[in-house]
């Protein structure tokens, strides 16, 4: 183990060395630019986990490290080109040269509201943010978007008042916040974009009729005895239950199976 | 015949009827209409400012999306989108070095040069649909109304995107006349109605209405048309506060010309959202008549 860290170190010099700085054998590095300063990383490791290698901490601004909670949004330059791009540090790949940082927060304005009192009128989310009104359609929100989210789209829909449009439109933001911080008219695009599905949901979307009659079965005490009969078994008998449970086979045709038993129905 | 349609934002919420009023009447017509795609604020009132490009970055990208549709032709109905999107487009079109400072920025989209033509809807029924056409079409003739076509600012300054010469208002009035309508032409009819002063200056905003809506009334008209939803506010939707506030004395009905075209050409009265006009809209062209039977 000593000898092959010591060849790793003899092929691939100025490696940067963090608490877990292990490169295997042969293993290429390229270089990337962190806060401006350079550290040699192996590719193919993500930028979240290149800044480790260099010695980064992530206290906060690392959450699920699956793409999905929006903690650690990354703005990145490659050498000698002027264009930003804009990604998940736990999602993007490092590439040699990147000019990398981190914004895992930008202040942003948040309103207050009672979502059971402001109603569905596109009026509400324009008095809770007027500064709706400041965008100039530059785009720069959708061009920051590390989830192809077209934030001037849903923008536009929420002035024409079209609050079903700009929630589907938002649908796969994950609130890093990376179009607040890229926008003129200092506008918090995510949050406003979290509102209208908000009301989307409370005001706008049908309701799911067979979950309220579901709901009522379980209220009506249609399922206690059944509760009851499971929650004074023991063990062996529970796991006995559950393996011989009656189960709908594998890729068998939507709507064709019926259990057995169906007084639970 | 199809047509690129950009709407506006205010068509699509307090000034629906604007809205509706035109695509029945279109529908009416055989036109087919296509929204198009993506469209986002016209920049809502051009900037006079020479350098500040970024507020034709709004109405230029409404521009490319019909250009990426294939169109060469933009129709808009809103007074104030017809004139802050065809003054882009003048810039677009010639002024080289705007025109590329624009496009560099902008470069997420294709480049565009003013390839595509803004053309209001009164200009479009004039040269592509014609008045003897539309006064075959009409089928309920707005016999005995007598209209004031109200032009205010935007349709026709500058020169330059103009619907037609400042001091000339011969689309609405031809328009009117085809539909059966007495036109009572008034000498408030290029006035500014107000705008946005009624934000921040309503004594100021009001007597300006004021002094249209008696203009109108006292040149022998009944009613007043307008393709303006900030006209219509000013004029229409503050009525009641100036006739309460003694600024007039009668009440003139305030119509998007969209509608008064709809009724003539026998669209159902609900597809022109009369609910979004003051109520005495409604009941002047009950009084002359003019509905279709429900």
């Amino acid at each position: 183990m000593c000898d092959a860290e010591k060849k790793t170190t003899q092929k691939t010099p100025r490696v940067a060395t963090g608490d877990r700085a292990i490169l295997p054998e042969g293993a290429k590095t390229i270089p990337v630019y962190i806060m401006g300063k350079r550290y040699d990383v192996p590719e193919t490791l993500t930028i979240m986990k290149a800044m480790e290698f260099a010695g980064f901490k992530f206290l906060r601004g690392a959450g699920c490290r699956g793409g999905i909670c929006g903690a650690c949004p990354t703005v990145y330059r490659m050498a000698g080109d002027y264009k930003l791009h804009f990604g998940l540090a736990c999602q993007t790949v490092v590439e040699a040269d990147m000019y990398l940082a981190q914004i895992p927060f930008f202040p942003a304005n948040r309103a207050s509201y009672k979502i059971d009192e402001i109603g569905a009128a596109a009026e509400a989310i324009h008095a809770l943010y007027p500064e709706l009104f400041r965008c100039v359609a530059c785009n720069l929100c959708t061009k920051a978007c590390p989830m192809d989210v077209d934030v001037l789209g849903y923008i536009s829909a929420l002035k024409q008042g079209n609050i079903k449009k700009a929630a589907e439109l938002s649908f796969d933001c994950i609130q890093c916040g990376l179009c607040a911080s890229r926008c003129m008219g200092e506008i918090p695009q995510y949050h406003i974009a979290q509102l209208a599905r908000r009301v989307y949901g409370r005001y706008i979307q049908p309701r799911a009729e067979h979950l309220q009659t579901r709901v009522k079965e379980i209220e009506s005490g249609k399922y206690d005895a059944m509760l009851q009969e499971l929650s004074a078994m023991g063990r062996e008998e529970l796991e006995k239950c559950y393996v011989e449970r009656e189960r709908e086979p594998d890729l068998s045709t939507l709507g064709t199976w019926q259990p057995k038993e169906t007084q639970y129905l | 015949m199809k047509i690129s349609y950009y709407p506006g934002c205010t068509l699509k919420t307090k000034a629906g009827n604007l809205e509706t009023a035109a695509l029945a009447s279109l529908l009416a017509l055989g036109i087919e209409v296509e929204e198009i795609d993506r469209w986002n604020c016209c920049g809502a009132v051009f900037s006079l400012t020479a350098d500040d490009l970024i507020h034709q970055v709004g109405p230029v990208r409404n521009l490319i999306r019909a250009k990426e549709q294939g169109a060469n032709k933009l129709v808009t109905l809103c007074s104030m989108c017809y004139n802050t999107l065809a003054r882009a487009n003048l810039i677009m079109k010639n002024d080289p070095v705007k025109r590329d400072t624009i496009n560099r920025f902008m470069d997420d989209e294709i480049d565009y040069a003013g390839e595509v033509e803004v053309v209001h809807l009164l200009t479009f029924l004039d040269q592509e649909v014609g008045w003897e056409r539309i006064r075959e079409m009409v089928k309920v003739p707005l016999e005995g109304l007598r209209i004031a076509p109200y032009y205010g600012c935007t349709l026709q300054r500058p020169a330059d995107v103009g619907i037609e010469p400042f001091g000339s208002f011969s689309l609405m009035t031809r328009l009117f006349e085809s539909l059966g309508a007495t036109v009572m032409p008034f000498a408030a009819a290029d006035k500014c109605c107000g705008s946005y002063q009624i934000l921040n200056g309503e004594d100021g905003a009001q007597s300006t209405a004021a002094t249209i809506l008696k203009s109108a009334a006292e040149a022998g008209a009944e009613a007043l048309a307008t393709s303006c939803p900030l006209c219509e506010y000013n004029l229409g939707k503050q009525q009641g506060k100036l006739l309460e506030n003694g600024l007039i004395g009668t009440t003139v009905p305030t119509y998007y010309f969209t509608q008064l075209l709809a009724i003539a050409l026998g669209v159902a009265p609900e597809s022109c959202r009369f609910d979004l006009n003051d109520g005495a809209a409604l009941d002047l062209l009950k009084n002359k008549n003019c509905l279709v039977a429900a």
